[in-house]
């Protein structure tokens, strides 16, 4: 099972001190804290998407493709890629270079995202964010398996002979998790196509999603992925933890009470009745252990670890100690407890095995240029000369 | 048949929840009459007041407070009973509606009553109350029920909670709020797993014929 942490990239003033970061402080606070998860192994650092303040994150690969130059072994993700207000053709495009460069520590997270105004900003509308969501990611799933496509769909302008370059590193499309809270359809899609499914978890009644997972579960299974129980569920969660129990508590009592989200809020209803957890690692450990018992065997944990105005050396302190202290005993406890047959998130790795088995990856090389994808059959030399490209029909 | 009441008074006694009390007394005996069994339960917004604050805030109920929705969603009929304040239904009571589900009363067979420190506010139940349940789709009976100091000496108060309360059990013995469910429920918006008591909570409730569903399976078919 995957352990990780998830950030949106907010920004809010410590209530401690009256500090505000600014955004270049954010930004290279957010690599250290990348770095930090990478060094004590944890499996995932996935970053949010937002365009607008006091976010800072509104260029994920960018940051993500900064971050892999820096670390080892921890896989890179999103919390979410908008599929709503982002063309899927210039993801296909971003996403896949990325995956080169990070040589495959990449997955990503798709979802319809949040704020109101962010769709008029990007020239969308967002009663139609469901539809958009859909339909951009049936068109991103063909990007990245079909060397040539031609599409026409609602949103988008129509495409003819048009290849997404770079093709995925070894011809593998990174892996797929589709985020959502309330949305049925999403989950459809996610089980349609056989990927994962990530309730976000945090921030609503403990279990309040199970529906919605049981739901893609049964649907992984309806489209033949395999059985319900080895359906990819992802969910997130929220940590604060310190050696003692009341330390935690009192440490983190100002920065939830003063946080726009929660402001009005109690931290021990929260605690009781949402998935935050405070307090000493076998508190964090205890609670996660719930996950599962509502859940059932999952894949990934994501936590959040460093919102809500927390200073940096806290944010790093809290890796640590979730790196330490708190994802070892999950690992062995989660993996105790779990039923044979249910798979790991596969990694690009697993996703090369699952194509070619022993046999070479593709890789796919380019005939000379002929200034455009429709004289020939493919624009890759391996491709087979007896399949012809498909044209417009001529008016 | 179960009958929940709604009640908005803040004092011991309130008179907010004894126009709903008599309401709901008076719709009892006419159930009983017609040889329907009923019982009846009460909502007390009061104790809930910082739950409800707090819904709002936060987006979530907490669980007392989910625990009042769900007897709410499945109640057969509904009391709502206000205090007028400056001029408007209670706030506690505006900000217990704005936390349900938008589908959660529809059809649902609803007597409005309000209680005001003087006559002068008796169009605050058909003005205020009555659009927000129109919001809501539920059926208020065509009866309004008002009470200012004076109406607790008055005989016609008593009249005219027979009046909404016969209305009442009319509409339940006509079934037609079922009947409107049964037949529009999809027509509605509605939220997976919601609380409201058709809610679609799992992929057997799960209608895959609309267009954004067949979207979803890779926009084929």
């Amino acid at each position: 099972m995957q352990f990780g942490i998830f950030t949106v990239g907010d920004i809010a003033p410590d209530p401690t001190t009256g500090y505000t970061q600014s955004e270049a402080e954010r930004i290279s606070n957010m690599v250290r804290i990348a770095q930090r998860a990478d060094e004590v192994g944890l499996d995932v650092f996935a970053v949010g998407e937002h365009h607008n303040p006091p976010f800072v994150p509104s260029s994920p690969t960018t940051l993500l493709a900064h971050i892999a130059a820096l670390t080892q072994r921890i896989m890179l993700s999103t919390s979410v890629t908008l599929m709503t207000t982002n063309d899927p053709v210039k993801i296909a495009e971003d996403y896949a270079m990325l995956q080169h460069v990070a040589k495959g520590r990449l997955d990503l997270m798709v979802g319809r995202g949040n704020t109101v105004p962010v769709y008029p900003w990007f020239g969308k509308d967002i009663r139609q964010g469901v539809a958009l969501a859909l339909e951009n990611y049936n068109l991103l799933h063909r990007l990245w398996r079909e060397d040539v496509v031609d599409w026409e769909g609602s949103f988008r302008t129509p495409l003819q002979g048009f290849t997404s370059t770079p093709r995925p590193l070894d011809d593998v499309p990174p892996f797929v998790w589709h985020g959502s809270i309330r949305t049925p359809e999403i989950a459809e899609q996610a089980a349609f196509y056989g990927n994962g499914y990530f309730a976000n978890h945090i921030l609503a009644p403990n279990l309040h999603f199970k529906p919605l997972v049981d739901f893609y579960r049964e649907r992984f299974e309806h489209y033949g992925h395999g059985t319900k129980e080895q359906a990819i569920v992802g969910l997130g969660g929220q940590s604060f933890i310190a050696r003692r129990s009341q330390d935690a508590v009192q440490a983190f009592r100002p920065y939830f009470e003063n946080y726009p989200l929660f402001r009005g809020s109690s931290l021990d209803d929260y605690m009781t009745q949402t998935p935050l957890s405070v307090g000493s690692p076998q508190e964090v450990i205890d609670k996660t252990l719930t996950f599962r018992e509502g859940f059932g065997d999952y894949q990934r944990q994501l936590f959040t670890v460093d919102s809500m105005a927390l200073p940096v050396e806290v944010a790093l302190e809290q890796i640590e100690l979730l790196g330490t202290e708190v994802v070892p005993v999950l690992r062995k406890e989660m993996a105790s407890r779990r039923a044979p047959g249910v798979p790991a998130a596969p990694t690009h790795a697993d996703l090369i095995t699952a194509k070619y088995g022993d046999a070479e990856p593709r890789q796919p090389r380019p005939n000379p240029n002929r200034g455009d994808n429709l004289s020939g059959a493919s624009p890759y030399q391996d491709s087979d000369p007896a399949v012809a490209a498909s044209f417009p029909m001529a008016v | 048949m179960r009958l929940v009441v709604i009640s908005a008074g803040v004092s011991d006694p309130s008179s907010t929840r004894l126009l709903a009390d008599r309401t709901a007394q008076k719709t009892l005996d006419l159930l009983g009459e017609s040889g329907t069994a009923a019982s009846v339960g009460v909502i007390e917004l009061g104790p809930l007041a910082v739950d409800i604050a707090r819904a709002i805030v936060s987006g979530f109920p907490g669980e007392r407070l989910q625990e009042a929705i769900a007897r709410l969603a499945a109640a057969d009929a509904v009391i709502a009973s206000t205090p007028v304040y400056k001029a408007g239904i209670s706030g506690l009571f505006k900000s217990f509606v704005d936390v349900l589900d938008n589908d959660l009363l529809i059809a649902k067979p609803v007597i409005l009553a309000a209680t005001a420190g003087t006559a002068r506010h008796a169009m605050v139940v058909d003005e205020q109350l009555r659009p927000l349940f129109a919001f809501l789709r539920a059926l208020p009976v065509p009866t309004s029920l008002f009470a200012a100091p004076e109406d607790w000496g008055s005989p016609a108060l008593g009249d005219r909670i027979e009046r909404a309360a016969t209305e009442m059990v009319l509409t339940l013995r006509s079934g037609v709020g079922r009947s409107i469910a049964d037949s529009a429920w999809t027509g509605y918006q509605h939220q997976f797993s919601g609380n409201a008591t058709r809610s679609e909570r799992s992929a057997s409730d799960v209608d895959f014929s609309t267009d954004l569903m067949r979207l979803a399976a890779g926009g084929l078919g």
